[in-house]
């Protein structure tokens, strides 16, 4: 259970001039429940990104699975941060799940009943079964935010990835996709990446803090002097489900 | 009119108008979700300096336009991969400078301007058996490459970034859709010329999408469109002796514009149903 399903080495990558990531080294181990926090602009999805494959980095090397980034694809899921991708285009909530499952239905000219299995089964776990057949350009923000977990879960991934996955959701379901993640964690290994500390209250194992560089961190508690080189603003941190004011106010402020 | 459509002419003229509707309402529809309508007529346009070639070299135009527009396809997918933020203007540059090979060798070949025009406007009334026969294939081709990766298309129109992380070939897909789009501006050719296949591209499925909810849903709505289109608009050319791509582009111009009107009439009051 302990063997590393991500490895990064030495990494660095930057979007034209703009150094976005230095030196950055970290490795996630088998059934992790990692948040990735930090400030926006820290570098959190391009971290993401580059692991999953989508950017290349500038130097150093990412092991996937034991693989180059890009090569496992069909044990990855992810839950990009922006959901509203091709917002006039007709596309049924099946369909965008059913995404989920290109990777195991390879280069078949459809998709199997099994794929359709899974992906029902995926849209049930997060509550939306029932609008299958309906346009996805009729679904709140929130829903549509549902359904792109449901297209992560359908791919049956050994890694999660999730970026800002409660954004959008109302507070209600915030709880219950935080409750099913938990559920997930026991078999899938769980990469959140959030700016907000607080909302991933008790369920994370680990915490990775990226603002160009990384300090990982192998315990769900965040030291107050880690946060300090984070941010530069006060942050209410809840740790083990414990809630307590972690830092002092505003530098200069009273 | 239902006279008319008993001579050999229009009965080859109907053939055409539908095997252009089936091809540009399964490719317009991918064209326009994906956003590669300028990438389109830039194929289109470029497609006149093929048959400037074929008419230089005395060979079949419809091959001529198929050999360059494929070319011109394949050039555009490398630009637009390599020089993403500069790709729209050279594939203007391509757009003029394939149009003013063709007018140019069209100048060197014998004086007769008469294709010029039934190229660039359409003569659906004059399509010959062989190049329906040309249509024909090409439009199984179409239909089969779409059929076979079906999935794959819309995954990448929905959501390229994901595709691709799901190991879907995203680049290799997008090069076989402009080849798709070449092929397909090659049927329409005859049917509303170079200059107008934009519109035919484009209005039926702009159409479509506000009344579908799946893609497959408005490929189909598209097809149903171009065959109204094209009937009413070979009916008028036929009528009233007019250029027939221009009728055929004029009549879904019609429908463009009314399908505007209930959303217009509709929008002020925010009541939802």
């Amino acid at each position: 259970m302990t063997e590393p399903v991500v490895v990064v080495r030495d990494l660095w990558f930057s979007y034209g001039s703009q150094l976005v990531l230095r030196d950055v080294g970290l490795s996630i181990k088998r059934g992790e429940f990692l948040a990735v926090i930090g400030p926006n602009g820290g570098g959190k999805t391009t971290l993401i990104k580059l692991i999953l494959g989508i950017l290349k980095p500038d130097r150093g090397s990412i092991a996937v699975l034991g693989a180059p980034p890009g090569q496992a694809s069909r044990d990855m899921g992810y839950v990009p941060q922006n959901t509203n991708i091709a917002p006039q285009m007709p596309i049924t909530v099946m369909d965008v799940v059913l995404m989920g499952r290109l990777g195991h239905a390879g280069r078949s000219w459809r998709y199997s009943s099994r794929d359709r299995a899974a992906a029902e089964k995926a849209l049930g776990r997060v509550g939306l079964l029932k609008f299958r057949n309906r346009s996805i350009q009729k679904l709140s923000g929130g829903q549509r935010q549902r359904v792109f977990i449901a297209r992560a879960l359908a791919s049956e991934p050994e890694i999660l990835f999730m970026d800002e996955p409660t954004a959008s959701v109302d507070q209600e379901w915030q709880e219950s996709i935080y409750d099913l993640l938990k559920e997930l964690n026991e078999t899938v290994t769980i990469v959140v990446v959030s700016h907000d500390v607080g909302v991933l209250s008790s369920h994370v194992k680990s915490v990775a803090c990226v603002n160009q560089t990384l300090h990982f961190h192998d315990e769900a508690e965040i030291t107050e002097e880690m946060l300090d080189k984070l941010y530069r603003c006060p942050v209410d941190l809840i740790a083990h489900g414990v809630p307590h004011r972690v830092l002092r106010d505003h530098e200069g402020e009273s | 009119m239902p006279e008319a459509f008993q001579y050999e002419f229009m009965q080859n003229a109907l053939m055409a108008g539908l095997l252009a509707s089936i091809a540009c309402g399964i490719i317009g529809t991918l064209v326009v979700v994906n956003r590669i309508v300028f990438i389109s007529g830039g194929i289109a346009h470029a497609a006149y300096g093929g048959v400037g070639l074929a008419i230089f070299l005395g060979i079949s135009p419809i091959l001529g336009a198929l050999g360059f527009t494929v070319a011109v396809a394949l050039v555009i997918a490398v630009i637009s991969f390599q020089n993403k933020s500069r790709a729209d203007t050279v594939i203007g540059v391509l757009w003029a400078v394939g149009m003013a090979c063709g007018v140019i060798l069209i100048d060197l070949s014998s004086g007769y301007n008469v294709q010029l025009m039934s190229y660039l406007f359409g003569s659906i009334l004059a399509v010959p058996r062989l190049d329906l026969f040309m249509m024909a294939i090409l439009n199984l081709i179409i239909l089969g490459v779409i059929f076979f990766f079906n999935k794959d298309f819309l995954a990448m129109s929905y959501d390229d970034e994901y595709a691709g992380l799901m190991g879907v070939p995203v680049r290799r897909l997008y090069i076989l859709l402009l080849l798709l789009v070449a092929l397909c501006v090659v049927i329409i050719m005859r049917v509303v010329g170079l200059i107008l296949v934009i519109a035919f591209f484009t209005i039926s499925p702009y159409i479509a999408e506000k009344y579908s909810r799946s893609l497959k849903k408005m490929m189909a709505l598209s097809i149903s469109l171009n065959v109204l289109f094209t009937l009413v608009g070979l009916w008028l050319s036929f009528q009233f002796n007019l250029t027939s791509g221009a009728a055929i582009i004029m009549v879904a111009a019609l429908f463009f514009f009314l399908s505007h009107i209930p959303r217009i009439r509709r929008k002020p009051p925010p009541v939802e149903p």
